[in-house]
């Protein structure tokens, strides 16, 4: 029964199953801290947000998918910091951004936004200018902002289905050997002259803003190219960047898979032990509720508890644990039966040291390695029952955890849209989380259960 | 004797259970609760007396018939009791009682498919649907099961007995919702030979809705078995190899019984006791999961019925299918304690 922490340490590092399990979860602590450190957090309180995620792109797939692909699909391009000049021609200010990006890809964009905030007094004019890689110049948007008699910020987003666009293109119609007829401001503006498909190459994007005052400034200036593919992980149907939902996801499902195992199975543990040790009525009362406690269904309880109560995460871990404790309890019981009959126990009891002292120091020691092996067993399944608690919509809404992201995949029906960056990754991701503690967890219950050694 | 007493204690505290869970959830939805059945109140009462012009054309002005109204809602609210707050010994007593008898009352929101919004027609019409899927998948999972693991407990270390093994534990480690999202996926996007919804299109009435029933079951069964057979050749692996351990079948063998003869008729015949136990208590268990799992193929039965009334909080519903799936979970732990007393020679002999 009684191992040195050095044996099992030995031990453990001789299991395969033992290291993986161990490798996995190093890994899943790298996430969760780069997770904290390079994204902060009000990202992850913004995830509900849909304001936040206006410029990202609608269920895009994953960038990467271009590398397999033959016809590239292209990619949604968020363009900041642009290349500013400031001209005087006499009484005229001209502000100038300009936006330089490749398009090397097989499909047309899904359309483009020009998003700004301007300082200004009077009514300046914002001119947009594209220049192709063939040279060409299309004449996109001339247009006065409102008046203003005093210094003023104006903020606008020009998106590439204004009607002003479109009648500009249409103008230009000559520049092209097809016809323009029903065809978007992105269709034009990324085609050929000769037919109509995809011209890559080097685009820039001019933006002039003409006018009297040398005050006018421009800031927040930022072209967005809309595509079909972003990021690492792609985006969902509100928009949201499923990587930062997945990175976030890590530490919070570590932290309420391990604080719920831990606090299950100490509760456990001092629960058995106690009733064990003291025995007799005392025994027979505790053993009879946690009868009744095994015997409780537990997911509609916990549902029934998080709609009336709280689905505050740290609500949810407490009702996690308190279905979580009962087997522990069962097992340190009927060990602390066991060790109770052992000599040096009596000789403590003879030598007339405290119970809680007894207990504490005599007998919870004994059953440690036991207690660790369960640990790890036991946070798979409160892994998975967050999850679960989630998926049902129940889940924390300021905190994004991959159970959630994995409930509004299922409301916006992503699986027979056949969205598979949306469902694969969070389940994945807990199934990865749950395979590293189940391993540690047999591999440990190995050395401290000697009798599964074959 | 012993026997006697050991099913006694279990009887008395699954009822115990049974009236602790009562309690709770009346408890914890016992305010909410309070309020829909006053505005029921307030609704039907405020429905008979505008039925009938006649009543407010006797009043001169709209103050006087208001208050007509209001010491008539008042009237009603103190003959049913709910003038009492809800958590009066008398009114948890009441409810409790009702629940205890299956009179649910009416559901607020969610009608059966008959169009009844009788809690306890609703739940029958959708609890054999859910009986019938998870039935259906447990019986296949411990058929592939036993098989299984017998097959590999009599040749630890073969390459079997650790695809088994690992399976066992990968598979489990896998949520079945998720697994479900994924078989949607590829077998109703990618290949499309199975509906993404587990609802049959046609009404009940219509003849072929067996066949349809049965058609939209077959993603949502072979999903849940997909899950659950690794688990459970893992476990008759395990029996099957602490009794192939035993001098019984060492001496079998020795008097040149054959293998095959030895595994299937002796030693799973030892083996069958816990099997049995543990079958009970899987498909408790399984009505529990089928809450998460009928809501991802939306399979018309218990567990979709339980999603919706959370999502517009259909408080009698709530309270009506906990009580039925507790009943069903507290029935077959019984069970399992049952067999598991009646196999365990413990028990019975009472030592």
């Amino acid at each position: 029964m009684s191992i040195s922490p050095q044996e099992i340490k030995g031990e453990f590092l001789k299991s395969k199953m033992g290291i993986t399990g161990i490798s996995i979860l190093a890994i899943l602590v790298i996430i969760s801290f780069t997770a904290i450190i390079a994204i902060p957090s009000e990202t992850f309180s913004e995830w509900n947000n849909p304001t936040n995620w206006i410029s990202y792109p609608k269920i895009a797939i994953p960038g990467w998918v271009n590398l397999f692909m033959s016809e590239k699909i292209p990619e949604h391009k968020i363009i900041e910091n642009p290349f500013e000049t400031t001209e005087t021609l006499g009484d005229i200010s001209v502000i100038s951004h300009q936006f330089a990006f490749n398009f090397n890809y097989d499909f047309f964009p899904n359309d483009f936004i020009y998003e700004f905030s301007a300082q200004y007094t009077g009514t300046p004019l914002l001119e947009i200018i594209v220049v192709r890689p063939d040279g060409l110049k299309l004449e996109l948007l001339s247009t006065s902002l409102p008046k203003s008699d005093s210094l003023t910020v104006h903020k606008e987003r020009i998106f590439s289905t204004d009607d002003s666009i479109r009648k500009n293109l249409s103008l230009q119609f000559e520049k092209f050997e097809f016809s323009l007829e029903n065809l978007s401001a992105e269709d034009i503006v990324f085609s050929n002259t000769k037919t109509h498909h995809p011209l890559k190459g080097n685009y820039v994007y001019l933006i002039n803003l003409y006018g009297i005052d040398t005050q006018n400034k421009i800031s927040e200036s930022k072209l967005i190219v809309g595509g079909k593919a972003f990021g690492i992980m792609g985006t969902d149907e509100l928009r949201r960047d499923l990587a930062i939902g997945l990175l976030w996801g890590t530490p919070l499902a570590l932290f309420i898979g391990i604080v719920v195992a831990i606090a299950s199975v100490a509760m456990g543990l001092l629960y058995g032990v106690y009733a064990g040790y003291k025995g007799k009525k005392t025994d027979e009362v505790m053993m009879r509720f946690n009868d009744v406690i095994y015997a409780l269904p537990a997911l509609p309880f916990l549902i029934i508890l998080s709609v009336t109560i709280s689905n505050s995460i740290f609500v949810m871990i407490g009702f996690l644990t308190i279905f979580g404790w009962v087997g522990v309890a069962k097992v340190s019981r009927s060990m602390a039966l066991q060790i109770k009959t052992r000599g040096y126990i009596d000789a403590a009891e003879m030598m007339g040291q405290k119970k809680s002292k007894i207990i504490l120091r005599h007998i919870v020691p004994q059953l440690l390695p036991y207690a660790f092996a369960s640990i790890a067993i036991s946070v798979p399944a409160a892994i998975t029952t967050e999850a679960g608690l989630s998926f049902l919509g129940l889940g924390d809404p300021s905190f994004p955890t991959w159970g959630q992201i994995l409930h509004d995949a299922n409301v916006f029906g992503a699986a027979s849209r056949g969205l598979w960056w949306w469902i694969m990754p969070p389940g994945v991701m807990i199934a990865i989380t749950g395979l590293a503690f189940v391993f540690i967890g047999n591999a440990l219950d190995v050395i401290v259960n000697p009798k599964l050694k074959r | 004797m012993a026997l006697k007493k050991y099913v006694a204690t279990r009887l008395v505290t699954m009822f115990g259970v049974l009236m602790i869970t009562l309690f709770l959830t009346v408890s914890l939805v016992g305010s909410n609760m309070d309020t829909i059945l006053k505005q029921g109140v307030v609704f039907q009462v405020r429905g008979e007396i505008t039925a009938d012009p006649s009543i407010a054309n006797s009043f001169s002005s709209t103050e006087e018939f208001e208050e007509f109204i209001q010491s008539q809602i008042d009237q009603r609210i103190e003959t049913l009791g709910l003038d009492e707050p809800w958590y009066s010994p008398q009114r948890i007593g009441l409810t409790m009682y009702k629940i205890l008898i299956l009179d649910f009352g009416n559901a607020t929101f969610l009608t059966s498919d008959a169009g009844s919004t009788d809690v306890k027609e609703i739940i029958l019409e959708k609890l054999p649907r859910t009986i019938l899927l998870f039935t259906t998948a447990t019986i296949i999972i411990s058929i592939i099961g036993i098989f299984l693991g017998t097959l590999s407990g009599s040749k630890v270390g073969s390459v079997l007995d650790r695809i088994t093994s690992s399976f066992a534990i990968i598979s489990s480690s896998f949520p079945v919702w998720w697994i479900g999202m994924l078989m949607i996926f590829l077998f109703a996007f990618v290949y499309q030979i199975f509906p993404a919804r587990a609802t049959p299109a046609i009404p009940p009435s219509d003849p072929d809705y067996v066949f349809s029933l049965l058609y939209h079951m077959a993603l949502p069964v072979i999903t849940i078995v997909l899950i659950g057979f690794g688990a459970w050749a893992y476990l008759v692996r395990n029996f099957m190899v602490g009794i192939m351990q035993e001098d019984f079948i060492t001496s079998k063998r020795v008097m040149g019984i054959s293998r095959k003869k030895i595994i299937y008729k002796h030693a799973l015949k030892n083996a069958a006791p816990p099997i049995v136990t543990i079958l009970a208590l899987s498909l408790s268990g399984s009505l529990g999961g089928a809450i998460i799992t009928e809501a991802v193929f939306d399979w018309p039965g218990m567990g979709r019925l339980y999603f919706e009334a959370i999502t517009v909080m259909d408080l009698p519903i709530i309270i009506g299918a906990t009580y039925i799936l507790t009943v069903f979970f507290l029935i077959s732990i019984f069970i399992a304690d049952l067999l598991y007393g009646y196999f365990d020679p413990r028990i019975r002999t009472g030592q």
